[in-house]
């Protein structure tokens, strides 16, 4: 099947971050994004959602390498010094690339 | 001992333990939405049977000590416990901003021993809940040059949900009035108890699982997290007998003064000032202080009210 290579930009962050995140990387030029409730743990110690503090979102966008390299950059200056942060890209193949 | 209490124990318990008992969050949300406006609609009623104008300056009074609380928490923060500024400054803000849930256990308190009090103090939670955060992001940004945003910030602190629901419940119950909340009594005020004690068992599995955080930040935290709330409770009696509250009203209030805020303000605060950590407010808030009040503080501050205001009843 034919398919166009796009960035998959994954962000898993606190939850707190939530609204802001989501008008940066619309901003950023996402044309969409997906967000999950997970749990996990790290460097900031286990982050298991039993308390609102805890909380953690795992933020997805889609895009070409142009827009998830500003975004990337804009959470690594912005955010990742305070706030509880990991974030990777991939390269992965949709069928409709318009959309992205 | 106040079944609502063991309920509180048996979730301490459990996570000490390291039982897998959970409260699924939908449960917890929707528990802490329905004491939020139970909590609300009560005061909204019986602020209906009365003018609001001769209340101005008890409300006045309430909103000038949910500033001067964390004034007072800060520096001990900051120069006997060498907390950073921002830590210093997010502690302060959960200090001087309250906790319903206390409040809740302090009204079960009072009406389990037929104590007399006014009824429309849930209006004081709302207006104790915000000036302690305002003024806690004030101690940690005035003179650290760094712009804030106050649009997104006010919108945290006004809209925050618990806000939201103890004010709009406020404002049903003094519209709608008793008569027309009659219906709805079954489930807002005779289902209060039983929501409160489930709601206290997660409150227990939480608190519990602070512990670990207290365990890290060290003695300072656990020492000031006793100690603050029993001054604190002193300062609140003697502002509502300033006020002219009943001796219920100033236990109320004195618990108010006495609790710390675990929602509203670590929400704020994890936005406005991000160099805080976390871990440090919410252990003191919710490891040591939450469990303190409902275990010790409620049952001492009905003892000072009645040093102060003779035997309540």
């Amino acid at each position: 099947m034919q398919t166009h290579v796009r960035k998959l930009l994954v962000i898993i962050t606190e939850a707190a971050l939530e609204s802001t995140l989501v008008k940066d990387v619309l901003k950023l030029g996402a044309q969409g994004y997906t967000i999950a409730d997970v749990r996990g743990g790290g460097r900031h110690g286990p982050r298991d959602a039993d308390w609102q503090a805890d909380r953690n979102i795992r933020l997805e966008v889609i895009c070409d390498a142009a827009v998830a390299d500003a975004i990337a950059a804009h959470v690594r200056d912005t955010y990742s010094s305070h706030y509880a942060t990991t974030l990777f890209f991939a390269d992965i193949g949709v069928l409709r690339p318009e959309k992205f | 001992m106040d079944p609502i209490v063991l309920f509180f124990l048996l979730g301490v318990l459990a996570r000490l333990l390291k039982s897998d008992l959970r409260l699924p969050e939908a449960l917890y949300e929707g528990l802490s939405i329905y004491l939020l406006l139970a909590i609300g609609l009560k005061g909204g009623v019986e602020l209906a049977t009365r003018p609001l104008v001769p209340l101005l300056p008890q409300m006045a009074g309430v909103i000038a000590l949910g500033c001067v609380l964390p004034l007072l928490a800060f520096p001990v923060l900051r120069y006997l416990g060498r907390l950073k500024r921002a830590d210093a400054a997010s502690i302060a803000a959960h200090y001087g901003s309250v906790s319903m849930v206390t409040f809740a256990v302090a009204l079960n308190f009072l009406a389990d021993r037929a104590i007399a009090h006014e009824q429309y103090l849930p209006l004081f939670v709302v207006l104790l809940e915000v000036p302690g955060i305002v003024v806690g992001i004030l101690l940690a940004r005035v003179g650290q040059g760094a712009a804030l945003r106050w649009g997104a910030l006010a919108h945290e602190v006004f809209l925050g949900r618990s806000v939201v629901l103890l004010t709009g419940g406020l404002l049903i119950g003094w519209i709608a009035g008793p008569e027309a909340l009659a219906p709805q009594s079954k489930l807002f005020f005779d289902l209060f108890k039983g929501v409160l004690a489930l709601f206290m068992l997660e409150m227990g599995l939480v608190a519990a699982s602070r512990l670990r955080d207290l365990r890290a930040s060290g003695p300072f935290l656990a020492a000031f997290g006793i100690v603050v709330p029993c001054v604190f409770a002193v300062i609140g009696l003697g502002a509502g007998r300033l006020i002219g509250l009943s001796p219920g009203g100033a236990m109320l209030l004195a618990t108010l003064a006495a609790s710390a805020s675990y929602i509203a303000a670590p929400a704020a605060m994890r936005i406005a000032v991000p160099e805080a950590n976390p871990s440090l407010s919410i252990a003191a808030a919710l490891g040591v202080t939450f469990p303190f009040n409902v275990l010790f503080g409620i049952p001492l501050y009905h003892r000072m009210a009645q040093m102060l205001f003779g035997p309540l009843g």
